[in-house]
């Protein structure tokens, strides 16, 4: 795997677009800024615009006004195909091409661009092994993979040519609940490996809040609500409906995202030990079923210090 | 007009047997005696106009398939007339396009065309149309060329119902073709024809050609299940 | 334009003033044709329309339904007419019984796959309920498999009506009379008769049409309760 993967970056530029004969545009002025590199997530309820906003930047949904950049140049300067080849596109249903097998459903971009055979093989060898695939899988037909394994293959072939930008459409929105959280897992880990600009879309707000660098919070209209970190917007939500969609347990939400290997601890002692490795939320909730007000973080036998309710709270500010 | 060779009324030397003045169910001697002059070229006859019917069919089927494909305002109309064909007995049919192309195999040849393209232009067409829409939104995205997909992912998946079409096809063509006898003597139909005509009709030659007709449908349709097999190499859902 | 196509317009010219000339003629032999189709479609709905339906019920046999549709089409309607004209001698019984082998295929395998189709949900909810066998066929299957049955019927219909007119080469009567006599009626009479057989089986087959939309269940017009013919 290279070490440094391109990565571009993505600047929505206040566009608009209006489908013919509804009231309310399908996004409404949208800027947003992706440093190049970023996993940012766009958000929000049915009818927030987030999957045509995603289209639009591979142009499968053309807008009237604004425009889109990536690396400041235009998407509308480079021919349609082009364009299209430099960006993965993984869509929920896969899309897999059932009459050819794993291995040249990943082949396919790299055949486009005329790679030769010998790196398109090792290519895919490559991509088996980074999305989790067994090698033998290659020969094997959609038909019979199961979900999950399909959206391993749809990764891969969106990864094959080694694009700059990758657009996820709710990738794992079809899939069960393992599943879903053990990819989401590895999308991250794979994400850290390699920091291409991934634009993801999802209405789940749980999986935005586990993913991203950047959370893009879009309501009806396709209208922007917030866009900032997920532990910023957990912080200080803009307004009432991000408060809403967030949820009340916000608090909570943002001690998800942190462990207790990273943050500040006191000597002394507690009768609750707990390894660093635990998120505060769940030392919290250990806390309570105890009924006690402090926890002790060992590391194995050694203790590193003790960690109160009232330093949560803290956290918090 | 007869192919030479003769029949039952009148016994040729040494060939007179007692199953054939008899009308017995089934005379292997006339079959094999008569094979040289009747039932052989009325069987390669039949091939050729088989093969050149369904060949000029898909010919003109294909290219017209993927315009409407294409310009799917064209569908409604192609198919509509397509169906109306259909329901032309091939008896009349033959002889309405005889004022065009008078008595030969044009003629014959012109109205089993038109029934191979009724029936392959709506095979290809729901080949086609039976690709799932979320493959072809992920080709697109991917930036293949509107021929790319075409070519490259459309065509390879509408195969399986293409090779049903040309199996049905094939199947019809060598049945009409029997009927195409009442225009020219051509084709599997011409002994079984002869036979019909005689005082008594001779079972013999009705039966062997028949069934050489028969023989020749399932052996066509064999090779393309084959084809099938060949081309088809990603697994399918019963269907 | 040449001379030859002069010609050939004339010979439709003449192909028309032949019908005008022998209206009632052609009505007669018409009526002929449509009496045997009938009668042919009667018979073979009469043993394929129940065999079909019983054995799609219990889900059986399912190799007998399709087989019959393949050898209804691989077997030539003229073999089959030539052979039992050998069997039962000229005339109208022999001619029947040839296009009823013919309808059946459709009309079994159609009706096969309309009762076998249907939505098994529906099925099974309607057993919960503590409907017989028998009732779960006639409330529940039946209705829901009207659409494909009858597209089997019509398939049926308008292969027999396509294929009488061959049953002249068997005594079988009909306009098929005219067509192949030339040597009596001219190419005139044959064209005329050519396009009353065309109208003929065309009306057929947009009457049928309408029929099956007045008798499709108003619900099961654009459903998805019935399943898809499976070729």
């Amino acid at each position: 795997m290279n070490a440094e993967s391109r990565a571009a970056e993505i600047v929505f530029d206040r566009v608009t677009k209006r489908y013919a004969g509804r009231d309310t545009a399908a996004v409404t002025d949208l800027s947003l800024e992706i440093p190049a590199g970023t996993f940012c997530v766009l958000v929000g309820p049915s009818g927030g615009g987030k999957t045509t906003a995603l289209k639009m930047v591979n142009r499968l949904i053309p807008f009237e006004s604004g425009e889109i950049r990536i690396d400041g140049r235009s998407i509308l300067e480079l021919p349609l195909t082009e364009l299209r080849r430099g960006i993965g596109y993984v869509i929920q249903q896969a899309g897999l091409f059932p009459h050819l097998t794993v291995t040249e459903n990943i082949a396919t971009v790299p055949r486009l661009l005329g790679w030769p055979k010998q790196r398109i093989a090792e290519r895919c060898e490559e991509l088996l092994a980074l999305v989790g695939l067994e090698p033998d899988d290659g020969r094997r037909y959609p038909a019979e993979l199961s979900g999950g394994q399909r959206q391993r293959v749809g990764l891969a072939r969106a990864l094959a040519a080694d694009p700059p930008v990758l657009l996820m459409d709710e990738p794992f929105g079809a899939l069960d609940p393992i599943t879903r959280f053990r990819l989401q897992t590895e999308l991250r880990r794979l994400h850290h490996d390699v920091a291409k600009t991934i634009v993801f879309v999802t209405h789940d707000i749980d999986e935005a809040i586990r993913m991203g660098d950047r959370i893009a919070i879009l309501r009806e209209g396709g209208h922007l609500v917030q866009y900032d970190t997920p532990d910023a917007i957990l912080a200080h939500p803009a307004d009432d409906f991000v408060a809403q969609f967030i949820g009340e347990d916000r608090a909570l939400r943002r001690l998800a995202l942190r462990t207790l290997d990273s943050v500040p601890l006191r000597p002394g002692v507690a009768a609750l030990r707990v390894a660093p490795t635990t998120t505060v939320r769940n030392a919290i909730s250990l806390m309570i079923e105890a009924r006690t007000e402090s926890v002790l973080v060992a590391d194995g036998d050694r203790a590193l210090g003790v960690f109160s309710l009232d330093d949560a709270g803290k956290l918090l500010e | 007009m007869r192919l030479a060779g003769g029949g039952p009324v009148i016994p040729n030397f040494g060939q007179g047997s007692s199953c054939v003045t008899g009308d017995h169910v089934f005379c292997w001697g006339w079959v094999k005696a008569h094979w040289g002059d009747t039932l052989g070229p009325a069987l390669v006859q039949h091939i050729e106009l088989t093969l050149i019917a369904v060949a000029i069919g898909f010919a003109i089927a294909f290219p017209l398939a993927l315009l409407a494909h294409r310009y799917h305002r064209l569908e409604q109309p192609f198919g509509t007339v397509a169906a109306l064909l259909y329901t032309i007995p091939s008896l009349a049919l033959f002889q309405l396009l005889v004022p065009f192309t008078g008595i030969t195999r044009t003629t014959i040849e012109v109205a089993l065309v038109s029934y191979t393209l009724v029936i392959l232009f709506p095979n290809i067409m729901a080949g086609l149309r039976s690709v799932p829409a979320d493959v072809i939104e992920a080709a697109q995205g991917m930036g293949l060329t509107r021929r790319q997909v075409l070519w490259r992912i459309e065509l390879p998946l509408a195969v399986p119902s293409i090779i049903a079409g040309l199996r049905i096809a094939v199947v019809s063509t060598v049945a009409i073709a029997t009927i195409a006898a009442t225009l020219l003597r051509d084709g599997l139909g011409s002994p079984i024809l002869d036979a019909l005509q005689d005082p008594i009709p001779f079972k013999t030659e009705i039966y062997s050609a028949g069934l050489l007709a028969v023989a020749l449908a399932l052996a066509a349709d064999t090779v393309l299940v084959a084809l099938r097999h060949v081309l088809v190499r990603w697994p399918r859902n019963a269907e | 334009m040449t001379i030859a196509d002069v010609a050939n317009l004339h010979t439709f010219v003449d192909a028309f003033r032949f019908i005008g000339d022998n209206p009632h003629f052609l009505l007669e032999k018409a009526w002929q044709q449509i009496e045997l189709s009938l009668a042919a479609l009667a018979l073979a709905a009469v043993v394929a329309l129940p065999l079909g339906v019983v054995l799609g019920h219990f889900h059986r046999f399912s190799g007998l339904a399709i087989g019959a549709s393949i050898f209804g089409r691989a077997v030539p309607s003229l073999v089959l007419i030539a052979a039992f004209l050998t069997v039962l001698g000229i005339g109208f019984a022999n001619n029947m019984v040839a296009l009823a082998i013919l309808g059946t295929g459709p009309m079994l395998t159609n009706a096969y796959d309309a009762v076998d189709g249907v939505d098994r949900d529906a099925v099974d909810a309607a057993r919960g309920m503590g409907m017989t066998g028998g009732q779960v066929l006639a409330r529940i299957e039946l209705p829901l498999a009207i659409p494909l049955l009858f597209t089997g019927i019509r398939i049926a219909a308008v292969t027999i009506v396509a294929t009488a007119p061959i049953a002249a080469i068997a005594g079988g009567g009909g306009l098929g009379d005219i067509i192949v006599n030339q040597a009596s009626y001219r190419l005139a009479g044959v064209l005329g008769a050519s396009f009353c057989v065309m109208l003929l089986s065309a009306g057929v087959f947009l009457a049928l049409a309408a029929l099956q939309s007045a008798v499709t269940p108003k619900g099961l017009r654009r459903s998805t309760l019935g399943r898809a013919p499976s070729s």
